[in-house]
């Protein structure tokens, strides 16, 4: 930790390309995986943490120097760094993967950590899960990696300029009111905010802003996976699909499944 | 990596003691399951852990972790888990309220002292928090939301994108931080004895404070273990009419009330109570779906509940896809009728 609070903090914000929350997947006949030929988008709680770093700016302009967003995978992940650049963000850095290849949280945090450590940055945010493997892992393993302070699952954020962060968090029951310094890392619970759609002027801007880009060994980092797939299969196919006529039938299957 | 090494090392020499007694795909497997709780009491969630647990450690053990005023109290119902042999206990008051920049730094440590492979925790909002954050001080995989374990140890079944795919999975690194999905494993019984040993808290300072809580309070069962659990969505119009339809229905059957997420973001529910794939899983006896139109998070949350009732006006809404009894009917009507009809033994 630096001995020194900033007053200009610098923001990262770790974001997923992923398949479209709203597409129905299909598992692939080799059982290794699921059909990735589908819309892909940005992780929508990768969005909300895009959206909470723009916010933060506009709140106070004098809080925040830079808004970097961040991308691990293949190719087309540039995709989804130019929308976090249209929605607001400065610049970009891409980690490049090869096409199909999956990257576990684990060394997603790895790599996050080796770009922490290349430039200078106050507070990471970033999404509560992936809505595609739904590990909701990376963010806590970063910090721990880091020894940063976690704020996850927020649901509200406050940043001050001594470096204070109020935040409040979604728990079991209820929420939890924590307070804590930069620097941190803060996970995004849908609450935290709604989005904003990128403009047409503003994706033709975001062309010109800069996405660096680096092969994982140009970091030091090796994806060798740590898990093996054995199997990706379709859950249960689950025997619904029944219409009752009336409240009283209804009971009655109730009754007969021994549920009332 | 220092700390890798020492635990493989100690581990070696264990399994060579005890390589006649055990079964051979048993013999590294240490698990340790991490007792959540809560005011004093242990969460029930913990129970489906220490039965995941078993499956790998016929011998496994368990921790509490917590402050003094509460660690007491949960260890007299921690003694009495079944399948338990030890639980261990550090009381500090930095591990109040869980904090995971303590309590993950003190279970990363201690795993390797002794000689853990396995640490199993709950899939809670406490184990989503504390449990990455050892997994990475570690540099170990994290495994979240297992709904099977096989005996190996190394070989694990979870839900991906929202439970429309199923990822079996091996995992070759030598400490594996499991959380478990409640709703797939039996909850472990209390008539155990189990011995309790205190371990030294070893410390971090931390710039995280905890500041207060906002509990929703509730006379009904708790969501996650509830046996019936009475959802609503948007359809329910507003936060009065929800609760005007909602808590009679609840109440006739000593349900637990649950919401989608349109009626949670339309301030008609805390958002506590959200069913999903961003919210709770729950797997009860029943799920009665009052105006939920059934989108593929919500499904997530809830689909392995044993009976699905849906009342929606829309005989296209795919819950009724699958609802083992759906009733195509205003739910301003059906509902009250439900509820009157309904037998009284339930009330």
């Amino acid at each position: 930790m630096r001995p020194t609070l900033p007053s200009l903090i610098h923001i990262l914000v770790p974001v997923k390309r992923s398949i479209d929350y709203a597409v129905k997947i299909r598992v692939a006949s080799d059982q290794k995986g699921v059909d990735t030929s589908v819309k892909h988008s940005m992780n929508p709680f990768d969005e909300i943490a895009v959206e909470e770093a723009i916010k933060l700016r506009e709140r106070s302009k004098e809080l925040v120097e830079s808004i970097t967003a961040v991308s691990i995978g293949p190719a087309k992940s540039v995709d989804t760094i130019r929308t976090a650049l249209a929605m607001g963000a400065d610049t970009g850095i891409h980690i490049t993967t090869p096409e199909n290849v999956t990257v576990e949280p684990v060394s997603v945090a790895h790599a996050l950590k080796a770009v922490v450590e290349k430039n200078k940055y106050d507070l990471i945010i970033m999404g509560k899960q992936a809505i595609d493997d739904d590990s909701g892992s990376t963010g806590g393993m970063l910090a721990g990696m880091l020894g940063w302070s976690q704020a996850s699952f927020a649901s509200k954020l406050e940043v001050e300029s001594s470096g204070a962060v109020k935040v409040t968090r979604e728990i079991d029951g209820g929420l939890e009111k924590l307070e804590t310094k930069l620097p941190v890392i803060v996970t995004t619970d849908l609450r935290l905010n709604e989005p904003r759609f990128a403009t047409l002027p503003n994706i033709m801007k975001a062309k010109k802003k800069k996405i660096e880009s680096f092969k994982p060994e140009d970091l030091g980092l090796d994806f060798k996976p740590r898990m093996e797939t054995i199997s990706v299969s379709e859950p249960p196919v689950r025997q619904g699909g029944q219409k009752v006529e009336s409240v009283d039938e209804l009971i009655s299957r109730m009754k007969s499944a021994g549920v009332v | 990596m220092l700390l890798r090494q020492v635990a493989s090392a100690s581990r070696l020499s264990r399994s060579l003691t005890a390589s006649t007694s055990t079964a051979s795909s048993q013999r590294f497997a240490s698990s340790l399951v991490f007792l959540e709780h809560k005011g004093g009491k242990l969460n029930d969630s913990s129970l489906s852990a220490v039965t995941a647990a078993q499956a790998i450690d016929s011998n496994a053990s368990g921790i509490v972790i917590g402050s003094k005023k509460d660690v007491d109290g949960v260890l007299e119902q921690a003694k009495k888990i079944s399948g338990l042999k030890t639980i261990y206990t550090a009381s500090h008051d930095s591990f109040d309220h869980t904090l995971a920049e303590t309590v993950a730094p003190f279970l990363a440590k201690f795993l390797p002292s002794k000689s853990i492979t396995h640490l199993f925790a709950a899939h809670t909002a406490v184990g989503k928090n504390v449990f990455p954050r050892t997994a990475g001080i570690l540099d170990t995989s994290m495994i979240a939301d297992i709904i099977a374990v096989e005996s190996d140890g190394n070989t694990f079944t979870r839900p991906i994108y929202a439970g429309n795919a199923i990822l079996k999975l091996k995992c070759n690194d030598e400490i594996k931080v499991v959380t478990v999905r409640t709703t797939a494993f039996d909850k472990a019984k209390l008539e155990g004895s189990a011995s309790v040993e205190e371990v030294q808290p070893q410390t971090e300072e931390a710039a995280t404070k905890f500041v207060s809580e906002e509990l929703t309070v509730s006379s009904r069962p708790d969501l996650s273990s509830a046996p019936r659990v009475v959802s609503g969505g948007r359809a329910l119009k507003s936060k009065e009419t929800f609760d005007e339809v909602m808590d009679p229905l609840a109440d006739a059957l000593g349900a637990a009330v649950g919401a989608s997420r349109a009626a949670v973001d339309a301030g008609y529910a805390d958002n506590s109570l959200q069913v999903g794939q961003t919210g709770k899983v729950v797997a009860p006896e029943l799920y009665v779906a009052v105006g939920i139109s059934g989108a593929i998070q919500h499904l997530a949350g809830m689909k392995e509940s044993k009976m699905i009732v849906a009342i929606n006006k829309d005989p296209d809404a795919p819950i009724f896809q699958v609802a083992d009894a759906g009733l195509v009917a205003d739910l301003f009507t059906a509902v009250p009728e439900l509820v009157q009809k309904l037998p009284k033994a339930n009330a």
